[in-house]
């Protein structure tokens, strides 16, 4: 039943997004604005800053992921959609994994456009070791999307929503930015210290399993008026 | 307000005005010379401010799961003490720092966790002021994610070389400067209460006002 849930609400997102692709190419467009904005201010006469790029796809990510889940809420609170969600007999803490899941595909498809572009903005090279990457960047997606997806959830009713978002969500989730820009640093270098990998990898891990436990133990009693 | 509240008051504005006394008659640390005067100051803000954070923490999550309104002012008013007294705290620091390693700042993990935790009581703020009705819950929530999230401040930026003093140091201080430092803990402290106090009453006060409009309508 739980899994059903799940599969219906992600199911519904990712089909009225196919239909339109709003929050798709937007966010899409804005987060390579943002990568072009870092190229013009920090690349200079063509060389680009030392162990620069793995902290600009993650601010990347971060201000792209903001702008994502504000508008895939704002679509539930116009049509008072999310009411509906909510009014359904259905598990509460299974409407907040479906709807993790589609904004977790969203930014997903958006790091695909999103990690060549900064390699080649930023000679560097992320594409060599694509498994540990894909690794590191979506178990850090998690984290940011399950802290991010309950504050969008719970700012709906709130007033200026819009400014809240970000100020609430950026300093929860500074554990996940350092962790996956250092582990992309490392990654980056010529030899990778295992070990640091690691470290920062179990930390990101560590970071999903106790805020999407948060999340789903909390989501119930924050989303009842 | 409570009975003891005025006598509180004025003991702790005297303890105030004795304390920069205590502090300029305790010895000159060896090293660091009249700058390290600042610690008297620093050290019971940043205790204040920790104080201030697990109580707004603590009562958070009650009020979260028991929706007693009672708990939701203590945070409140505890959130606004750690916006105030982690000024005190981030002010005095770096004005320490500058002498005694050289920097403003280092993104050690004591400083590191400060900022952020006095960024996350700046945001319920933002969240109660300004997030309209039902927002009482969301910044609870806040708290609540807020205390979680520490763990993993301290974990992940205590990867880096920490510079910063650790607290096995004040058992072990001499009584010359041991006096000055638990008078100003004590003295703050006090403050800590007063504030606590003033600001549970008026946002007391306030709820009393809305239901008296709420029956006085009806």
């Amino acid at each position: 039943m739980f899994a059903r849930v799940v599969w219906l609400v992600l199911r519904k997102d990712l089909m009225v997004e196919v239909r339109s692709l709003e929050i798709a190419y937007t966010t899409l467009f804005f987060a390579v604005s943002c990568v072009l904005v870092f190229a013009f201010a920090l690349v200079q006469e063509g060389q680009p800053p030392v162990d620069g790029a793995a902290g600009i796809l993650w601010i990347s990510i971060a201000f792209a992921g903001t702008l994502a889940l504000g508008r895939a809420f704002e679509r539930e609170r116009q049509s008072e959609t999310l009411r509906a969600l909510l009014l359904a007999p259905a598990a509460r803490p299974a409407v907040y994994v479906g709807k993790l899941l589609g904004i977790i595909t969203l930014l997903v498809a958006g790091e695909i456009v999103l990690v060549p572009l900064v390699a080649l903005l930023f000679q560097a090279p992320l594409l060599s070791r694509p498994i540990w990457l894909a690794v590191i960047l979506l178990s850090g997606t998690i984290g940011f999307s399950a802290v991010g997806t309950l504050f969008a959830a719970m700012l709906v009713r709130a007033r200026s929503r819009d400014v809240l978002l970000p100020v609430l969500l950026y300093p929860i989730t500074v554990p996940v930015i350092i962790a996956g820009v250092r582990a992309t640093a490392a990654l980056l270098q010529p030899d990778v210290d295992a070990e640091i990998l690691r470290f920062w990898l179990s930390l990101l891990v560590c970071f999903d399993i106790v805020f999407v436990t948060l999340a789903l133990w909390t989501f119930e009693s924050l989303m009842t008026d | 307000m409570p009975t003891w509240f005025t006598p509180a008051t004025a003991l702790c504005g005297l303890m105030f005005a004795v304390s920069p006394f205590l502090i300029a008659n305790a010895p000159y640390e060896s090293t660091m010379g009249l700058v390290q005067k600042i610690f008297y100051v620093h050290l019971p803000s940043a205790w204040m401010f920790l104080i201030a954070a697990i109580v707004c923490g603590v009562a958070s999550v009650r009020f979260l799961f028991r929706g007693d309104a009672r708990h939701d002012r203590l945070a409140w008013a505890a959130a606004e003490l750690v916006v105030l007294f982690g000024i005190v705290t981030l002010v005095t620091g770096p004005l320490w720092a500058r002498k005694a390693w050289g920097v403003w700042w280092q993104w050690d993990v004591r400083l590191t966790a400060s900022l952020i935790g006095w960024m996350v009581s700046v945001a319920y703020l933002l969240l109660r002021k300004y997030g309209g009705p039902g927002s009482d819950k969301l910044a609870a929530g806040l708290a609540l994610f807020g205390m979680a999230n520490v763990p993993f401040i301290y974990i992940s930026v205590n990867y880096w070389r920490t510079i910063h003093p650790t607290t096995s140091v004040v058992p072990t201080l001499p009584t010359s400067f041991g006096l000055p430092l638990w008078f100003s803990t004590v003295t703050f402290l006090l403050l800590f209460v007063l504030l606590l106090r003033a600001r549970v009453r008026l946002e007391e006060q306030r709820a009393q006002l809305d239901s008296l409009y709420l029956s006085a309508d009806a």
